[in-house]
């Protein structure tokens, strides 16, 4: 049986977001502050999603080039 | 009712009205427990309607029930056997249309797997030209999911291996509200189904609903119930949350400019920033790890993808055939 490791609370997805575990207040390129509003939330990596600071999957819809 | 909150666990689930011979009988079996035994039920369904709606009947007496039904129709011999036969017919339909595991690498080429697939898309004719009938319309068939989002799925939790069932548990937690009833995914679809004029009880408009609605909430059904298919309806849900996002942010835009309250829009706005991290959650956390402690299922999950995929295309494609809008 393979040892159970602990989750992370930061996790660099391959090509999409960081997802980001537990209770955080996230301060964007502008200065804004924004608290996190769900257990796991996630940070969008791309600069193109239309809710920044959070992903809303945009990343996909771009050439693998530009995704994160 | 007054002062109850709205939703699945309202008291008006009535039984469906019958579409063939066979969900005629079953239904009138249901209605004769406990009084009377469940006699033997040799009729074969007249059609895909017939056995689609005798399937999702026989399904809900595993979730909510029925208002006027005993609770261990759940567990009648009978009743179970027919379960099973639509049920294999329901996957021998799906294994047949299946094309088959991709030559893909799970974790690396999923999402750009599931955006290569090129079906009929809902949520982009309600962005830009569903009339509010159409998406009443809409509205009313997708509550037989809505209502009861993420039950199906839940089944599957003591079914898998340790890393993948703490990451289940996460991505329900959040589905479920994080324990808050009122932020419930259900819950909000409730209330947008309530403040747009609409019932909010679970069931409501099971008769209204078309086959492939139907054949959609079937399959999941039956892929949480089955041990046998937890890959599947794990690689089901991977791919319904990667085709979450985007859609819904297309969905609160064309709710928004037909005027819809704030209750509806609201639902599919949750859904936007939701699902964008449920999907990692979905494939990274929960198949890819399954797959790694069990490589046998890797080829379920990849079914269980497909099928939602199809299953979503096939509705798309009938409701913008009733509509008259081109697909």
């Amino acid at each position: 049986m393979n040892p159970v490791e602990r989750r992370p609370d930061v996790e660099l997805c391959p090509g999409g977001p960081m997802l980001l575990r537990g209770d955080h207040v996230v301060l964007d390129d502008e200065g804004n502050r924004h608290p996190t509003k769900r257990p796991v939330s996630a940070v969008c990596r791309c600069g193109k999603s239309a809710s920044k600071p959070w992903c809303d999957g945009t990343h996909k819809v771009l050439p693998p080039k530009l995704r994160p | 009712m007054a002062g109850r909150a709205p939703g699945y666990r309202t008291p008006v689930t009535d039984l469906p009205k019958p579409r063939g011979p066979l969900s005629d009988a079953v239904l009138a079996a249901l209605r004769d427990l406990p009084a009377a035994s469940v006699p033997r039920i040799e009729v074969a369904p007249e059609s895909a309607d017939d056995a689609a709606l005798t399937l999702w009947t026989l399904h809900e007496l595993s979730y909510g029930g029925f208002e006027d039904v005993d609770d261990g129709a759940e567990s009648e011999p009978e009743l179970v056997r027919v379960r099973r036969q639509l049920e294999r017919r329901l996957e021998d339909e799906l294994l047949a249309r299946w094309p088959g595991v991709p030559e893909a690498d799970l974790a690396a080429d999923f999402f750009d797997w599931v955006a290569g697939h090129d079906g009929p898309s809902l949520a982009r004719y309600v962005q830009a030209d569903a009339t509010r009938e159409q998406v009443l319309d809409l509205m009313r068939v997708r509550s037989i999911y809505h209502l009861k989002e993420a039950d199906p799925t839940t089944w599957v939790i003591p079914r898998l291996p340790v890393a993948a069932k703490a990451a289940l548990v996460e991505l329900q937690f959040d589905e479920y509200g994080v324990g808050d009833p009122a932020r419930v995914h259900s819950q909000l679809f409730a209330r947008g189904m309530e403040a747009s004029g609409l019932r909010p009880e679970y069931g409501a408009y099971v008769d209204e609903a078309p086959l492939e609605v139907l054949e959609q909430n079937n399959a999941l059904s039956m892929f949480g119930l089955q041990r046998r298919l937890r890959g599947a309806a794990v690689g089901h849900l991977a791919a319904f949350e990667a085709t979450s996002s985007m859609p819904s942010r297309r969905m609160a835009q064309g709710l928004e400019r037909l005027g819809f309250p704030e209750e509806l829009v609201g639902y599919y706005l949750e859904h936007i920033e939701a699902d964008a991290v449920h999907e990692q959650i979905a494939l990274r956390d929960i198949c890819v790890t399954l797959v790694r402690e069990e490589p046998l299922l890797e080829r379920d999950v990849w079914f269980g993808a497909w099928a939602c995929l199809d299953l979503e295309d096939r509705t798309a494609r009938r409701l913008l055939e009733t509509w008259g809008a081109a697909a």
